[in-house]
């Protein structure tokens, strides 16, 4: 299994007006598990098929293990990449059943029959499809057909997997078990894995990092837990998890692991890594309900989330989401205090703020 | 630029399937169109237009010329009234028996004309072995009433009546059925429907379908050929062929501006009917696919008996006498117990040697166009379908012209290109390879059409799942893209086989001692008198195309909808 490199990777399609990819660099370790998140025609599949080499870059480069797969001059087509590629409509061959689907990678590879027999049995058994070898896929499930997918291309040992909303098709138990059949197969396999989707949750519960997309770009590539706990910006603030992006003023006092913001009337200290954050990134566990608290807001919306309550809860013009044990009366006014926030420096508020005051 | 060069190298072998297949597909249908053109315009004579007039000019052109329009405007006539009555009462009532009706209504299609003609022929006339055995024959030395204009004109619109019905069925079908459904809840009657809300809308379909009549009917060779030679009423295709079987090559440059003629009045047809198209088209908003079935109530039953009526009368009469014709001993014999005998089956089947020799020549030349077509119709539908180019879009539009051109102009347009093979010293003419080369241009599009239509439904997601495994293009192509396209390749292969194996327009002008082909040979023993075994050997064909159309009816759940021209 080898590292996976973009180098300012960018595509253009002809006559589309943006580009579907816009300058991505990142750089993906052998064996690591990578989800792409992002919304619908963000690029994702783009990246994808670029990765595969169903698509040619306009600029930049891929490389594999060190290898050019492309560049300006040169291109290694699909079928020389060993790269396997799950699609979301499977693309299983009508024509074949689902034994000779899987072992047609070897077939094409010139595997002696015995070997090939044995390792489609292993993948068929890896995959939990030992009973439906001799069946034609008309003749499957929707997770089963997933799983021949899955089947067909761990089959021939890729270099890197890359697989496409594959659970997209599927209802949320199955999905939830799929995900299982994932995370279970990569850790035993250890393949490099580029899975693409647009559900968070998916990726959180199944990536080792996730690189979030918006419009042909990276807007930042970190483990879950730090896309959470730190993002990067006001879009992966926003698409990734709940809570609220507030716009904050910087006092420049610092302090251990962060900063003094000003926000909704009030100096608040929060996790920062630069001195003058423009937006802070308030979690519902960031938001503590006590009556001593220094804010003052009040309930506009309530959902039961089974266990707890999601309150939205509005205060100087803004809203915040916070958990609560216990139901609130819409209209009732809560204290409030912050706690542990994230502050950073949106790169786009200075270009938001120089234009509205070159109209102004 | 660096971008394009990494193309170039990496579809390397797109581009070497691109010129192992697009050239010579594109030299074969379109070069001997090309070549006629030019010799319209004198190339091969130093540019000059001394043919064109004085072809022009000459009386028996404007006798032919006013002759062809007469005959192909009135059998449209005859095409419209018959094809469109079907196509509204099957595709818009309740009828019963549909399929059963559609298919009768196909097989005058796909019965080649000079074999409808000759079947006719036994039907009326003084010699009719049916009318004799039910003693209405007319006394002998009264005239053959099909030797006329008339004759042909009906037959003409018998034979294509079913574009007309299948143009318009398809029209009928992208009817949105609301339209329809609210003409009713405003209290409109079926009939009320039928001719203010379905006439109206399905006025372009209809032309479009008479249109193709019309053209189909223009470059018709076998009707006029048995039906108008005999009374000394020529059309254009029979005038050239009489120009050039009475002297011979000698005459090309000018019975090429005879078919010259034909390409143009077939053209003007189809851009007329275009813009009458233009200037009556509606944007048809809502959805199509509920079909219609408007109740005939009382009146069913009786529409029902006058439908198989008819048919029995265009498809059973015919074909019953001619049966009669093929099982007497000589022309003239009455049909009794006592005089039935299959001598002429025997002789034309097994006896005759030129019979064999037809059946061999038309069953290798059906049989080779087919699978040479099928193996070039796969990847070149692949690669218009993938990875179009300017070259693969050109070819695709013109692709059609072979096939819409009248025969009798790409037959002529094949002698002048392959009577001296462009570069050698090499002559086809008179040999089998320039009708199987004829052939190869005039049904491309035959077998191109239904493959691009399953490739177009093959998720190409197929293919790169195919390319991420590993597999190179012609791995591809063989173990991917020909499996899921083979049903469409064998209907298209059928439908050629069908088309090819009772040819006789193209043929007719291109056969030789030796290379006669099963329409050609009908139409030489109806000449020289052998009626009896015309009919015995026509009606062997009959039996094979309708066997064959049966098979293919069988298979139908296997082949994507809209593959079947009597299906869709
Ligand atoms: N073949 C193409 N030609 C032109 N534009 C394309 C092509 N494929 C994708 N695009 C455009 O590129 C952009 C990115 O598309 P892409 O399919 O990568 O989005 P995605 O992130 O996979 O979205 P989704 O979540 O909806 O699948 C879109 O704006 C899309 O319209
Ligand atoms: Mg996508």
């Amino acid at each position: 299994m080898a590292e996976l490199r973009f180098s300012n990777l960018s595509k253009q399609f002809e006559g589309s007006a943006r580009p579907a990819l816009a300058a991505v660099d990142a750089s993906i370790a052998s064996g690591e598990f990578i989800a792409l998140l992002g919304p619908s025609g963000c690029g994702k599949t783009t990246l994808l098929r670029l990765t595969a080499g169903f698509e040619k870059p306009s600029a930049g480069r891929i490389s594999l293990g060190g290898e050019v797969m492309a560049d300006e001059t040169h291109f290694v087509p699909a079928e020389a990449r060993e790269i396997g590629i799950v699609f979301q409509s499977y693309a299983l061959w009508p024509h074949k059943t689902v034994a000779q689907n899987v072992s047609f990678p070897l077939e094409v590879r010139r595997v002696s029959r015995a070997e090939r027999d044995r390792r489609v049995a292993e993948a068929l058994a890896l995959t939990g499809l030992r009973d439906f070898a001799a069946r034609m896929p008309a003749q499957l499930s929707g997770g089963q057909r997933q799983r021949v997918a899955l089947a067909r291309c761990l089959v021939f040992e890729p270099r890197a997997m890359l697989l496409d909303e594959p659970l997209a098709n599927l209802d949320l138990a199955l999905r939830s078990s799929m995900q299982e059949v994932f995370r279970a197969f990569h850790r035993r396999i250890g393949a490099t894995m580029l899975y693409v989707t647009h559900d968070q949750g998916e990726a959180l519960a199944l990536a080792d990092r996730i690189a979030v997309m918006e419009s042909g770009r990276i807007r930042q590539f970190a483990a879950p837990e730090v896309l959470y706990r730190e993002p990067a910006d006001c879009f992966v603030a926003g698409f990734v998890g709940d809570g609220a992006v507030i716009p904050v003023r910087a006092t420049g006092e610092s302090m251990p692991d962060g900063t003094i913001i000003e926000v909704l009337g009030q100096r608040h200290a929060v996790r920062a890594r630069c001195a003058a954050p423009s937006h802070v990134s308030i979690r519902p566990e960031n938001v503590v309900i006590r009556d001593s608290g220094p804010l003052r807001g009040r309930v506009v919306g309530q959902t039961y989330l089974g266990g707890r309550f999601r309150l939205q809860v509005e205060l100087g013009g803004e809203t915040l989401v916070a958990y609560a044990t216990r139901r609130a009366r819409l209209g009732e006014a809560l204290g409030l205090s912050i706690e542990d926030a994230w502050a950073f420096h949106d790169p786009e508020s200075e270009t938001l703020m120089a234009r509205a005051l070159a109209h102004a | 630029m660096s971008v394009t060069l990494a193309h170039k190298g990496s579809s390397r072998s797109t581009d070497r399937l691109l010129l192992l297949v697009l050239l010579p597909v594109a030299l074969i249908s379109l070069g001997p169109v090309v070549r006629l053109l030019l010799e319209g315009v004198g190339v091969g004579s130093g540019l000059t237009t001394a043919h064109l007039t004085s072809v022009l000019t000459q009386d028996s052109t404007r006798t032919a010329l006013l002759h062809s329009l007469v005959t192909a405007a009135g059998g449209t006539v005859i095409s419209v009234l018959v094809g469109a009555s079907f196509a509204f009462l099957v595709a818009l009532t309740d009828v019963r028996a549909k399929a059963a009706l559609v298919f009768c209504l196909m097989v005058p299609m796909m019965i080649p004309p000079q074999i409808t003609a000759l079947a006719w022929m036994q039907v009326t006339g003084p010699s009719s072995v049916l009318l004799k055995m039910l003693g209405l024959a007319p006394p002998l030395g009264s005239p053959q009433p099909l030797h006329s204009p008339a004759g042909i004109i009906l037959l003409l619109g018998l034979q294509h009546a079913s574009l007309v019905f299948l143009t318009l069925r398809a029209g009928l079908r992208m009817l949105p059925a609301e339209l329809v459904e609210a003409a009713r809840m405003s209290g409109a009657g079926p009939w009320r429907v039928w001719s203010q809300i379905v006439l109206p809308l399905s006025l372009p379909a209809l032309i479009a379908g008479a249109a193709m009549a019309f053209v189909t009917a223009l470059g018709n060779f076998g009707i006029p050929a048995m039906l108008g030679i005999p009374a000394r009423y020529s059309t254009l295709p029979t005038l050239i062929y009489q120009r050039l079987t009475g002297l011979g090559p000698s005459v090309l440059s000018e019975v090429a501006v005879l078919s010259l003629l034909i390409a143009a009045v077939a053209i003007l047809g189809v851009l007329a009917s275009r813009l009458m198209l233009r200037r009556g088209g509606y944007g048809l908003v809502g959805f199509s696919g509920t079909p219609l079935a408007l109740s005939l109530g009382r009146a069913r039953a009786p529409v029902e008996v006058a439908l198989w009526l008819f048919l029995a009368a265009i498809l059973v009469l015919p074909l019953a006498a001619l049966l009669a014709t093929s099982l007497i001993p000589a022309y003239g014999v009455p049909l009794r117990l006592d005089t039935v005998t299959a001598k002429a089956w025997i002789e034309a089947l097994f006896t005759q040697p030129v019979t064999r020799r037809a059946y061999a020549n038309s069953l290798f030349l059906a049989l080779a166009a087919a699978l040479t077509l099928m193996a070039f119709s796969l990847p070149l539908a692949w690669l218009m379908e993938r990875r179009p180019t300017v070259l693969s879009r050109a070819l695709d539009a013109l692709i059609d012209l072979p096939y819409a051109l009248p025969g009798v102009v790409l037959s002529i347009a094949c002698i002048l290109a392959f009577m001296r093979v462009p570069f050698t010293e090499l002559s086809l003419y008179g040999t089998i390879w320039i009708i199987l080369l004829a052939y190869l241009a005039r049904f491309f599009v035959v077998m191109l059409r239904p493959i691009q239509s399953s490739l177009a439904q093959l998720d190409p997601a197929m293919e790169e799942a195919a390319a991420s495994v590993g597999a190179h293009l012609i791995t591809r192509l063989r173990a991917i893209v020909l499996p899921l396209a083979a049903p469409s390749a064998a209907a298209g292969a059928i439908l050629v086989f069908l088309t090819a194996v009772n040819e006789l327009t193209v043929s007719a002008l291109l056969w030789s001692s030796g290379t006669e082909t099963l329409g050609v040979v009908i139409f030489n023993l109806e000449d020289s008198g052998e009626t009896v075994m015309a009919s015995a050997l026509a009606m062997s064909i009959v039996c094979l195309i309708v066997a064959l159309m049966a098979a293919v009816q069988a298979g139908a759940r296997h082949f994507p909808k809209g593959i079947i021209p009597w299906q869709s």
